[in-house]
């Protein structure tokens, strides 16, 4: 009851470089972003492919010797797990951002996450088959 | 009745104190405060305040997880007081004022943001179709209530700003609980305001500042899902934009 | 001291105070508004409640039953030109909400569900699942945001109101993040600051309803009507107190006791109806007075649960099933798994009945007018009165809005004609009032602390004001509350911190509490019949005679309070037998 003004609120400064550490969750979703760094990689990679391809035959084929490289292997097999990763985790989040609604009652999750599923193989499908792979 | 509830515990509370007129920064105060087991964290502050130290300042009203007010860190975690069951805790507890708010004094916060935040949104019905009251309710199924309804669950408690890292490091960002109670509005089959309200939602304070880390959901108390409003506001407004650059002569 | 200057001043932000600075902001918007309220709006404890909240809607309801079923839930006591008004009023307030958006629960074809309640005879509780106090309270809030004029003052704790030349005139405050005292000058005050369980040990309350509306009227002059009527809720969580809604009974939940038998039909509630389909205003669906008296019989007659909290009796919800329990009942779900581990959908809960409201409060007239000119209350706080000896469950919703929004217009029609006040005198009034807290803030000397003072006034309350009542335990309890008020000038802080000190709040909240518990004890102890909420084992019968009348007390400084009576208010319906038995029909 004192007349001065005594409020001093404190603020807890967040560390702006290392707050992902902060918390396990935090954690979890730096990595989710740092493996898709790989996957940016790879698209580049594969512009890079196109302008070669562009350049003619010679080009092309050390393009194609390049991606052998054990390096380079290493590189595409772990992209191809981060891009799974990614695909996965962004598949079982998928129902948040499209709530489907039958009737009174909302679609159980999983209707909207194997939806996701289902086009990703049948898409799968179709660019191999397309690709000759068959 | 008879399996221990009753059986009484000693726990160790770390309380992360700060009273402006004396202390430069917050420290932490250690209590032993003796608990029964089938407590929440809250009665054990309550114990703390009327037997040991009177002068611990904390927000709490209802104890029964509805008024929102004893939001605060318990272990780190965001966390209502009053849903934190002791049995649930190991019996050493840490306990700090929510994150992400300034300290006004002890466990008590400055929420000024969030109230500024809460009024930003236009939270109310702005009516479609115009209607008074003696022409009898608006109609609405159980499937649109439904639609809704779970967006209609926050109470305010500010767990999923304390959870929400771009939040710590954006405080512009209008943050998962106000623009969810805009959500929630906006697809009430009551309500024609959304234009309105996307003015202030669909913008970079606002969902675009989120980069969908789910702290908010996986900390709310209520099940709103604050993570799935926000992401439901960025398909929409995707969609608006669309509409509007490359079907303009399409209404929405 | 910081003066602001408004027009209505209205002390608290729940339900009703919502309701009124709304109506304000409509019906009179020149109108400068200062909403006040010792919590963030949303906290209030509006939001607790559960059940629903009545009014007339559907083809086989009229306003004639919920008169009768209100008249008589109260036992007599109601003033039935308030009963009328309200329940006229009750289906506007509610659609109003509905166009404001509040999630009722609908019928499949869009229109507004209801759901039976105890004592009404008719189903016609509108409700939001298991929340609708909650989303009722939100819904409010969120519409007040739109209106620039209503200018809100949250976490400002009110001390005193300035009354002079006969009129209230504003009020102060301290504004609780600096500990700053502020005064408002107002043209007229409203007070909505909810009801005053918590000087009860085992209550649904939360922690803020001290009292506080009610105390600050009384010591102003203005006399607390029927304070003695204490609704007991049958259902409450053992341990803590927790409200389980009506509507667990009204969804068609069942009481039993040890040997698994629906006693309810030995309290002249039976015969026993069919488990799951509830038969209105009757067995479980029969009034919370005198449910709650017959589980007090059952534990006297040692038929109870032994349970680690005491003696209890099962509501066994089992039958409903889990999808009619998650879509009726999931608050109640959760808030059993919480605090007892138990889970309704599997198990029988014990209950025992808890202190749940106030049907008294600062006496107001149909227009929401207390006997003070500028000076207006309404909801938990206010008796006007429509809950008489014993609310129904659902009325009180209701009622939050419909005096709500009255309390507003009337003081918007008073501030019309209000003159000018004399500042000296009210500058005089307003340093009175903050010498008083300083000197509170300041004391060393004191040999009282608020907890301990705290712990003797519940229990004590418990003791004599319970659900059932003797002269001894009345007289006794009024003396110790009357010593623990002169002891009160003793306690002292230990906090002397100016920031958020909640030890200097807790201290004005006991205060509070005290002089509206006084009031509670000595009008009890006045009154010696049965009656409602009232019930003695020293005096059991009503008597029509001596007591169809309101008690009032008047504040009497450390002196016990002065009791004097008013007639109640009777239109049409003479004073007959409660009835709830099933065999009637």
């Amino acid at each position: 009851m004192g007349e001065k003004m005594s409020r001093r609120p404190y603020v807890r400064e967040v560390p702006p470089t290392t707050w992902y550490f902060r918390m396990p969750r935090y954690m979890r979703y730096m990595v989710r972003e740092v493996t898709s760094i790989f996957i940016g990689i790879y698209t580049v990679i594969m512009l890079v492919g196109l302008m070669r391809l562009s350049e003619g035959p010679a080009q092309w084929q050390s393009f194609l010797d390049a991606l052998k490289s054990p390096g380079s292997v290493t590189f595409q097999v772990l992209a191809l797990l981060f891009a799974l990763y990614n695909s996965f985790t962004w598949f079982n989040v998928a129902p948040k951002a499209l709530p489907l609604q039958f009737g009174e009652d909302m679609a159980p999750d999983s209707v909207v996450a194997i939806g996701h599923y289902v086009v990703w193989v049948l898409l799968s499908i179709f660019i191999l088959f397309w690709a000759g792979v068959f | 009745m008879s399996d221990n509830r009753l059986a009484a515990r000693q726990i160790e509370l770390e309380v992360l104190r700060y009273n402006p007129e004396t202390d430069q920064e917050p420290k932490f105060q250690n209590y032993s405060v003796p608990c029964i087991n089938e407590w929440c964290v809250l009665d054990a502050l309550n114990y703390l305040k009327d037997n040991l130290d009177p002068t611990l300042a904390y927000r709490w009203s209802c104890h029964m997880q509805v008024c929102g007010s004893c939001g605060m860190m318990i272990n780190g975690e965001p966390k209502l007081a009053c849903k934190a069951m002791l049995r649930d805790y190991p019996d050493t507890i840490r306990i700090e004022p929510l994150n992400h708010f300034p300290i006004e004094r002890d466990l008590v916060t400055v929420a000024d943001d969030f109230i500024a935040k809460l009024k930003r949104v236009k939270p109310y019905i702005i009516p479609g179709e115009k209607r008074v009251p003696t022409e009898g309710e608006y109609k609405q199924t159980p499937a649109q209530l439904k639609r809704y309804r779970q967006f209609a669950m926050c109470i305010n408690c500010m767990l999923c700003y304390a959870a929400c890292p771009e939040y710590g490091l954006q405080p512009k960002f209008i943050g998962p609980a106000a623009i969810s109670l805009a959500h929630r509005y906006n697809i009430d089959s009551r309500d024609g305001g959304r234009d309105e309200r996307q003015e202030e939602i669909a913008t970079d304070e606002g969902v675009w500042e989120c980069t969908f880390v789910g702290a908010c959901s996986e900390v709310c108390p209520k099940h709103v899902d604050p993570a799935a409003a926000l992401q439901q506001v960025k398909a929409a407004s995707t969609v608006d934009w669309y509409l509007e650059h490359f079907m303009s002569w399409v209404k929405k | 001291m910081e003066t602001i200057q408004t027009d209505v001043a209205i002390i608290g932000a729940g339900g009703a105070g919502l309701r009124a600075a709304i109506a304000l902001a409509q019906e009179a918007p020149n109108l400068r508004i200062a909403l006040i309220s010792k919590v963030y709006p949303m906290r209030s404890h509006t939001c607790a409640a559960e059940g629903g909240a009545a009014g007339v809607i559907k083809p086989d309801d009229s306003f004639d039953q919920h008169f009768h079923d209100t008249v008589g839930g109260g036992d007599w006591l109601c003033d039935q030109d308030a009963v009328e008004y309200h329940i006229h009023e009750a289906p506007k307030e509610l659609l109003q909400l509905e166009h404001w958006g509040c999630p009722w629960n609908r019928e499949p074809d869009g229109s507004v569900a209801v759901r039976p309640f105890g004592g009404m005879k008719i189903k016609r509780t509108w409700f939001a699942a298991d929340k609708s106090g909650f989303h009722i309270l939100h819904t409010l809030f969120q519409t007040s945001l739109q209106f620039p004029k209503i200018e809100r003052y949250d976490e400002y704790f009110a001390t005193d109101l300035l009354v002079d030349d006969g009129r209230c005139q504003g009020l102060t405050a301290i504004e609780m993040r600096s500990g700053q005292m502020r005064r408002f000058n107002a043209k007229a005050v409203i007070i909505a600051g909810g009801g005053a369980g918590r000087m009860f040990p085992f209550n649904t309350n939360g922690a803020i309803k001290t009292g506080d509306g009610m105390a600050l009227a009384y010591r102003a002059g203005v006399p607390l009507k029927d304070m003695e009527f204490v609704q007991y809720h049958p259902t409450g969580l053992p341990n803590t107190g927790t409200l389980l809604t009506e509507a667990c009974r009204g969804e068609g939940g069942v009481l039993l006791n040890k040997d698994n038998y629906r006693f309810l039909q030995d309290y002249g509630m039976g015969p026993e109806t069919p488990k799951g389909q509830p038969v209105l205003k009757t067995m479980e669906l029969g009034p919370r007075d005198r449910v709650s008296q017959a589980i007090w019989g059952e534990i006297q007659k040692g038929r109870a649960v032994k349970t680690d909290w005491g003696d209890c009796v099962w509501l066994d919800m089992r039958h409903l099933g889990e999808k009619k329990i998650d879509e009726r009942l999931p608050f109640v779900r959760d808030i059993c798994i919480s605090y007892l581990g138990m889970d309704p959908v599997k198990e029988m809960v014990p209950i025992r009945p808890v202190v749940h409201y106030m049907m008294g409060g600062i006496h107001t007239d149909t227009k929401a007018a207390t006997s003070l000119p500028g000076l207006f209350a309404a909801g938990e706080c206010a008796c006007v009165s429509i809950n008489g000896a014993n609310r129904l469950g659902s009325n009180s919703l209701v009622e939050i809005l419909v005096f709500g929004r009255r309390a507003g217009l009337s003081a918007a029609e008073y501030v019309g004609g209000a003159k000018p006040g004399n500042d000296a005198a009210l500058t005089a009034q307003a340093d009175a009032s903050q010498a008083r807290i300083r000197e509170l803030f300041m004391r060393n000397q004191g040999k009282e602390s608020i907890a301990g003072l705290r712990k003797e006034m519940t229990d004590t309350m418990e003791e004599g004001c319970g659900i059932y009542r003797t002269q001894e335990g009345l007289e006794k309890t009024s003396k110790k509350i009357s010593e623990l008020r002169r002891r009160y000038k003793e306690i002292t802080l230990h906090d002397k911190t100016n920031v958020y000190n909640t030890d200097l709040l807790t201290a004005l909240e006991l205060g509070n509490m005290l002089d509206c518990a006084e009031a509670v004890a000595v009008s009890g102890r006045e009154r010696k019949e049965s009656r409602g909420a009232h019930q003695r084992l020293d005096y059991t019968a009503r008597d029509d005679v001596k007591y169809l009348k309101h008690s009032m007390a008047y504040f009497n400084g450390l002196e016990s309070p002065r009791i004097d009576y008013r007639d109640v208010v009777i239109t049409k319906s003479q004073p007959g037998v409660r009835d709830y038995s099933g065999a009637k029909k």
